[in-house]
Order: C-alpha cells, then sequence, then structure tokens
C-alpha cells in the first residue's frame, strides 16, 4: 500500500514537473500571468509530492516493508531504527529519492521567495530548476526506481552498507552533501533565466550569490564531514586520499569559491560577466558529473557502469547541460561584453583575477587526474589509478599561491591604490610570515612547504586581524564609540565582507592543521600481549584486554588499551572491529584521544582468536582537531555573511572608502554606476 | 588618437593572450608529465610478468588470490611474505606490517607496490579485496562463531 502511494507520487511529480516547464516559458513569451502562476504551482506541488513519496520511503524502511525493492536491498530487522530511516541515502535509488526531494524543496523555496521579482527572469528560472527537477523524476520513475515491488516479499533483508551504519557522521555527511549538490541547481537557474530573458544587469546577481554562498556552506561543511568520517572510520589515520568520490565533491566546491570571488568583481566593476556564468555553469555540472561518478559504478570499472543504465542517463543529461548552457552563453557573447578595464596590477580586481586562474587550474587539474583513468581504460583497456603524489604535486604550488593571495589580497584596494598605502597595510603580513616562517625552520622542520603554509597562514591571520582592528579603530575615531560596540557593529554592520574574512581564517586554521599533520605524523606499529605496550611519542599505549560482544546489528571485537605518558595513565582507548552479518569482512572503528595540539589514534588491526595478542597501529597527528575546527569557522563566517542584512546602514564617503565603504549588500546600482562609468573613463 | 588608443590596446590584449596561452601551455606539459610519472597500473601477477623489463621499479596495484600454505608471518618483527597468483602465474610478495584480520589463505588481496630486480613484490599497502557486492558471511566464518572465546561474562559492553 504504502509503496503504491510512494511511487504514485513520484509518477505524477514527473508531468507536473513538464507541465511546469512548459506553462513558464509559455507564460513568459505570451504574456500569461495566469500560466506563470500555474507553473509555480507546479512547484508547490512537485515539493509536496516528493515529500510524501520521501516518507513513504522512511515509513517502508522503518517497518521493514520488504516488498519494496529497496527496503528489500538495504532494510533488515536487526538494523536499528534510527539507522534503518537513514538507510533512505545508502544506496543508489534512495539516494536520488531523496536528492528529488532535496531539489523540489530548494525549488519551491526558490519560487515562493522571489516570485514576480526580477521580470522575465524569475519564470525562465522556475522552468529550468523544473526542467533539472524532470531528469531526476523520470530516474526515480524509470531506472531507479526505489519503489519495484518484490512478491513475495522475502521475511528480511541484507542491512544497509556497513560503512553507512558504522559511524554517526553517515547521517550527517550525506544530508549536508545532497543539500550542498542540489543547492547549487538553483544559481544555475537563476543565470539560465538571465540569458534566456536579457536580464543581464546586476540585481539578480546580489539573489544568486547569497544562494551560492547557501549551497557553498552546505558543501563545505559536507566535505569537512567526509573527511572527519574518513578519519574517523576507515581506520588509515588519514583524511583525504584523492578518492574519485573526494575529488567529485571538491571540484564543484572549487569552481563556486572561484564565483564567489569574481563575482565581487562584477558587483563592483562590471568586469567578468561570462565569466561568472561559466562558472556557476560549471560548478552545476560538476555536481551531476559528481552524481554520476559515484551512483553509475563507473568509478570500479567502465564496464560496471555499461552493465547499469542510470549511466547513460546522467551522460546524456550532462551533455544536455553543457549544450544548453553553451549556446545560451554564445547567443549572449555581444550583451556581456565586460564594461569596466583593469587600472592598475596591485588592485584588487587583479587579485580576483589571480584567484579565479588558480581555482580554474585547481579543478581542471583534480578533473583530468579523477577522469584519467576511466578514459585510459575506455580508449586503451588498461586499469590504471593516478596516484596521489600526482595531486599532491601538481595542487601544492596552487593552495600556497592562494595562500598567499589571501594574506595579501584583501589589503588591495580596488581600482588603484597609492603605492605607500598598500606598503604601509602590508607591513602586519609580511612581518608574520617572516616571523613564523623563520621560527618553524629554526625550531620545527626543514619541510619548506610546511614552512611556507606556517608562514602565509600566518600572514593570513595576522592580515584579517589587521582588517578588523583597523575597521573598529575607524570606527571608534569617526563615531566615538567603544571599542567593543565599535566592533560589534563593524561585524553586523558589514556582514558579508566580515563573514568573508572569517571564513579565510577557517580555511588558514585548516591549512595549518593539514600541513602539520602531514608533515609532524608520527607512526608506530606493534603485535602486544596483554600489559605490554606500543610506544610512541612520549606516549605508552598497554593493551589491558581483547574482548568481544554481541550487539543486534554486530557483532564487535574490541581492545581496551591504557594510554600511559611517564608511567602514569592518562587516558582509556578502546579501539573495536565492527562484524555486520552482511559483510564478512570487519568495518575498523579506530579510537581517537583528541586534544587541541594533536591527536592520539589507535587502530586495531588484528588480533588472536584466543585474546592471547593485538596488533595496533597507533599515531601521533599534531593538530588533526584544528582541520575540523576550521571547517566550522568557514561555516559560521559564511553563514555570518548571508544573513539577511540590517535596515539600518552606515555609509562613508571615499575618504573612508576602501574600509567601509564596502556594504555590497545594499550597495544598488545607483551607487555602483558612477564607478562603472568612472572605470569606463579610465 | 582614439585609433592610436585602440592599437595600444589592442597589442596589450595580444601580449595578454600570448601570456595566458604560454601559462596554459607549461601547466598542460606538467600536468602530461605529472600524470604519466604518478600512473598506477592495475595488474594481476600474469600481466606484470608479462612486462618484462618494464615491470620493475613502476608503482602497480597487484591483484590476486593468497597462495594457500605459503603466508609466512612473523608477528614480533610484523613481517609478512605470501604467495599471490592468478591461476596461472605466482608472485612472491613481501610487506611489513600488519595484514587486515581478514587476511588469510585463498582471499582476493590487492597490494600496493613496486615489483624489484630481486623478484620479489615490494609491497607498502595491502588490501583484502573489497566487493560492493554484499554477502552473507557462511557459518564457518560467522565472527560470534568464531571469537565466540573473547565473549565477555555479562554480556560484555
Amino acid at each position: 500500500m504504502i509503496r503504491i502511494v510512494g511511487y504514485a507520487a513520484l509518477v505524477v511529480a514527473l508531468p507536473v514537473a513538464l507541465w511546469g516547464v512548459v506553462t513558464a516559458v509559455l507564460g513568459v513569451r505570451r504574456r500569461r500571468p495566469d500560466l506563470i502562476r500555474s507553473a509555480e504551482s507546479a512547484a508547490f506541488v512537485n515539493f509536496w509530492l516528493l515529500t510524501a513519496s520521501n516518507l513513504a520511503m522512511v515509513y517502508g524502511l522503518l517497518a521493514r516493508d520488504f516488498s519494496i525493492s529497496y527496503v528489500a536491498r538495504v532494510g533488515s530487522w536487526s538494523t536499528p531504527n534510527f539507522i534503518a530511516a537513514i538507510s533512505l541515502w545508502s544506496a543508489l535509488e534512495g539516494s536520488i529519492l531523496f536528492w528529488g526531494w532535496v531539489l523540489a524543496t530548494y525549488t519551491a523555496l526558490a519560487v515562493w521567495l522571489y516570485r514576480g521579482r526580477f521580470g522575465d527572469l524569475m519564470p525562465y528560472a522556475t522552468a529550468t530548476m523544473l526542467g533539472v527537477g524532470a531528469f531526476f523524476y523520470l530516474l526515480l520513475v524509470g531506472p531507479a526506481n526505489p519503489f519495484g515491488l518484490v512478491s513475495p516479499a522475502p521475511p528480511d533483508g541484507p542491512g544497509p552498507n556497513p560503512l553507512l551504519q558504522n559511524h554517526i557522521l553517515m547521517a550527517v555527511h550525506p544530508p549536508l552533501l545532497y543539500l550542498g549538490y542540489v543547492g547549487m541547481t538553483v544559481p544555475f537557474a537563476f543565470a539560465a533565466g538571465a540569458l534566456l530573458s536579457g536580464r543581464l544587469d546586476a540585481e539578480w546577481i546580489r539573489a544568486t550569490r547569497r544562494w551560492t554562498v547557501v549551497a557553498w556552506t552546505f558543501l563545505t561543511l559536507a566535505i569537512v564531514a567526509g573527511m572527519w568520517w574518513s578519519y574517523e572510520v576507515l581506520g588509515w589515520g588519514g583524511y583525504w586520499a584523492w578518492d574519485p568520490v573526494e575529488n567529485a565533491s571538491f571540484m564543484p566546491w572549487l569552481t563556486a569559491t572561484a564565483y564567489l570571488h569574481s563575482t565581487m568583481v562584477q558587483e563592483r566593476r562590471n568586469m567578468l560577466r561570462t565569466w561568472n556564468l561559466t562558472l556557476i555553469m560549471s560548478t552545476f555540472v560538476l555536481t551531476i558529473l559528481g552524481t554520476f561518478l559515484t551512483r553509475s559504478g563507473v568509478i570500479t570499472s567502465v564496464h560496471a557502469f555499461t552493465e547499469g543504465t542510470i549511466g547513460i542517463y546522467f551522460l546524456v543529461f550532462i551533455a544536455a547541460v553543457l549544450l544548453f548552457s553553451g549556446v545560451l552563453l554564445a547567443g549572449r557573447a555581444d550583451e556581456l561584453k565586460s564594461v569596466g578595464t583593469l587600472d592598475s596590477p596591485l588592485s584588487r580586481e587583479t587579485v580576483f583575477l589571480f584567484n579565479n586562474l588558480l581555482f580554474s587550474a585547481f579543478t581542471f587539474t583534480v578533473l583530468l587526474g579523477t577522469l584519467f583513468p576511466l578514459v585510459a581504460e575506455a580508449l586503451r583497456g588498461v586499469r590504471v589509478s593516478v596516484g596521489a603524489p600526482f595531486f599532491n604535486r601538481m595542487t601544492l604550488p596552487i593552495a600556497l599561491a592562494l595562500l598567499l593571495l589571501m594574506a595579501y589580497g584583501p589589503l588591495l584596494p580596488w581600482r588603484k591604490g597609492r603605492r605607500e598605502d598598500i606598503l604601509r597595510r602590508s607591513i602586519v603580513p609580511t612581518v608574520a610570515l617572516v616571523v613564523v616562517g623563520a621560527a618553524s625552520l629554526l625550531f620545527l622542520t626543514r619541510n619548506l612547504t610546511a614552512v611556507l603554509v606556517f608562514g602565509l597562514c600566518a600572514a593570513v591571520l595576522a592580515a584579517t586581524a589587521y582588517e578588523f582592528v583597523v575597521g573598529t579603530r575607524a570606527r571608534m575615531r569617526a563615531k566615538g564609540e567603544g571599542a567593543l560596540v565599535a566592533f560589534g557593529r563593524l561585524v553586523t554592520g558589514n556582514r558579508r565582507r566580515y563573514g568573508g574574512y572569517l571564513a579565510h581564517v577557517g580555511i588558514a586554521l585548516m591549512a595549518v592543521g593539514i600541513a602539520a599533520s602531514s608533515t609532524f605524523k608520527v607512526e608506530a606499529e606493534g603485535t602486544v600481549r596483554p600489559g605490554e605496550g606500543v610506544a610512541i611519542g612520549e606516549y605508552m599505549v598497554v593493551l589491558r584486554e581483547v574482548w568481544a560482544a554481541e550487539e543486534s546489528h554486530r557483532f564487535v571485537v574490541g581492545a581496551d588499551l591504557s594510554v600511559e605518558r611517564a608511567g602514569r595513565e592518562v587516558g582509556k582507548l578502546a579501539p573495536r572491529l565492527n562484524f555486520y552479518r552482511n559483510q564478512s569482512e570487519p568495518i575498523t572503528t579506530p579510537a581517537v584521544r583528541s586534544r587541541l595540539d594533536g591527536d592520539l589514534y589507535v587502530n586495531l588491526m588484528a588480533f588472536e582468536r584466543d585474546g592471547s595478542s593485538a596488533t595496533l597501529r597507533v599515531l601521533l597527528e599534531p593538530l588533526v582537531p584544528w582541520i575540523w575546527i576550521g571547517g566550522f569557522v568557514v561555516a559560521f563566517g559564511s553563514f555570518w555573511a548571508v544573513l539577511p542584512p540590517r535596515r539600518r546602514r552606515l555609509r562613508f564617503d571615499e575618504a573612508g572608502g576602501l574600509l567601509l565603504d564596502e556594504s555590497e549588500d545594499d550597495v544598488g546600482p545607483a551607487v555602483r554606476a558612477p564607478a562603472a562609468a568612472a572605470g569606463r573613463g579610465a | 588618437m582614439s585609433g592610436q588608443a585602440k592599437s595600444g590596446k589592442g597589442r596589450r590584449r595580444i601580449a595578454v593572450l600570448v601570456g595566458v596561452l604560454m601559462v596554459l601551455g607549461a601547466f598542460g606539459y606538467l600536468l602530461y608529465g605529472g600524470i604519466g610519472d604518478n600512473l598506477v597500473y592495475f595488474l594481476t601477477p600474469t600481466e606484470l610478468l608479462a612486462r618484462g623489463e618494464s615491470a620493475y621499479d613502476a608503482p602497480v596495484r597487484l591483484g590476486g588470490q593468497v597462495v594457500p600454505g605459503t603466508v609466512q608471518w612473523d608477528p614480533d618483527a610484523l613481517d609478512l611474505r605470501f604467495r599471490l597468483t592468478d591461476g596461472a602465474e605466482i608472485v612472491e610478495v613481501h610487506s611489513t606490517g600488519a595484514p587486515p584480520q581478514m587476511f588469510r589463505d585463498g582471499i582476493g588481496v590487492v597490494v600496493e607496490g613496486r615489483f624489484t630486480r630481486s623478484g620479489v613484490f615490494e609491497s607498502t599497502n595491502l588490501m583484502v579485496k573489497h566487493s560492493n557486492e554484499y554477502r552473507a558471511p557462511h557459518d564457518m566464518e560467522k565472527p560470534e562463531e568464531m571469537y565466540r572465546t573473547l565473549i565477555r561474562e555479562g554480556g560484555g559492553q
């Protein structure tokens, strides 16, 4: 019964979405507001339909209704209810169903928020979002139907993928990823709407930027959660392996980050318009490509892909999106000509240009490394993988250059600044760079990369702190406010700017964590009997007992360890091996003792059947927690940046120019126009 | 006057274009070289041995089955030797570090490393072969049967 409800909702959603596409386009062409309203209703109706379908599936999973094909695949009576519910995204069909719900929600939300605004743009954007939706509903009705009938229904199922069951982060990471991935559909639809309607003015850019920041924030959190999960579960002590699945989530993040920076150039100087649209569209294509890579089985082997049908659908869809985007961009090429020009090599615009160049190179490198094995297998029939050293070696210089831009870029003025001003403002980050770099070289490491990362991150942090201090001081002088009040009003008054700086701080913290943990990682391994220990750094990890326990959905073998320093116990750890019923290979569950200065990481590698000994792998990884902390700081900064702007706003004229005149949120075309005109004149 | 300015602008544009092309070219060249140096081939023992001279000292992922009875594991030195086969050829593998818990005779494994001139494959990473097909363990290999002796009195934690 519930199976029919879930499937029926999908079957209805497909024609509703197509109806919405047609009515939106006809409505705007024929000037028929009633048709446009009908398209808007289609978006709302689909939200309810997809909600119903997803609830039906969750109900089926919880009720263990094994007549539903997806439940028969991932459900099990022995699985705890919470895990049964989140099994919604544990395999292909369910995750596409969930994807469809997120997309329907975003579509309805965007339509509800912006209906009637931006003239002809919005109906076209609505049509685009519903069109993308139609593709996913088509998958759900056809090749990825989660509501297939299994008759007779089996009494029990195998349960979800053990990797999903093993850690709470799997309840968090996939939804965040979908919120990020699918969120990029909205900017894409706005870009398509702008091109279709010819409304290429700046107004819609602001709405698009906000949506991109929101999706980008979710994507950032998803990537960090994914790294954390990998670290907490996979047992190798690392968090990033340049695995195709990781790369798939990273590439749209790179292009979206590039866009968030270059859109400022467009808003300020009316330049890079074609480029910005290209970045939005590339980001969307990369999210679909990522889904194709991770969901079609193409990664394990090109042959696995040809066996499933869903891969073909994705390839056709990607080709269609590329064609659609290319035709739209080419069609408006004349109207998209840049208006402004670069005035000085030492300007914010130039830094953003370099920033975009670097992010593009970064994306291209990752894309090449990810797709190369597929192409090699398809063309030459050899199975190869591109080793992590390729990615590390190629992207490291790019990452260092980006850190450098992060430190000095915010100091440079728009257009053209006085040389002595720029030099004066560069003192603080340069001193930080030199002092911290030299100190790292003298006292810490001969590893030049690590030295550079530490120095550059110190420069970023110092430059950012300097910006906050100077801004606060300027307010104190201009308004006679106290230091705290001035600081508070500064950061709440220009959320976008200071949120962005906070995101920079977070990235710098992550970079420090990554550099420190990969440079100073210490590793030890040993097979020990109870009472014996593995020594690492100043610690001794002593085995107390090997034990086992039976749980409803798994069988656990664990090792009780005590962590000793200078002969005194300072903590206890219990790494485990979890044996799930549907897989003979155990899932490792390392135990981590986390402190702000670093982690002690222990993985149970193997054990004797009688408990007489266990093999432990122990790692000391300095500053790892700062990667997660940095991730949260980035997310906090960017959420801060998109909080609704305050109505009351102070403006300063050119005299306070650079520091205080960047309240972009409310700077409408009226304010920008003279600047653009001046740009033309220069 | 304006024509002059225009041609100056045009020249600058060409200079920028040439610069961008040169940077792109250099970058492409670096990428091409980088990827060639870091390709890890996925081979079977037969394919590895068929490569002759080029088999040596290149990063390889070697997949096959552990030949029963050939596993020598020294837990104190963390030293592991075994033979790997694809049914046709056999390659001797050496690795340091503990193998995964499921490592045993006859199981499918993938070793990452280099084939040395001494005829031994030096492995830096040993993985028990993942299959995406979930398969319930046979009765004989059910962990609750295999490790029952370890279960704590009172049901553990």
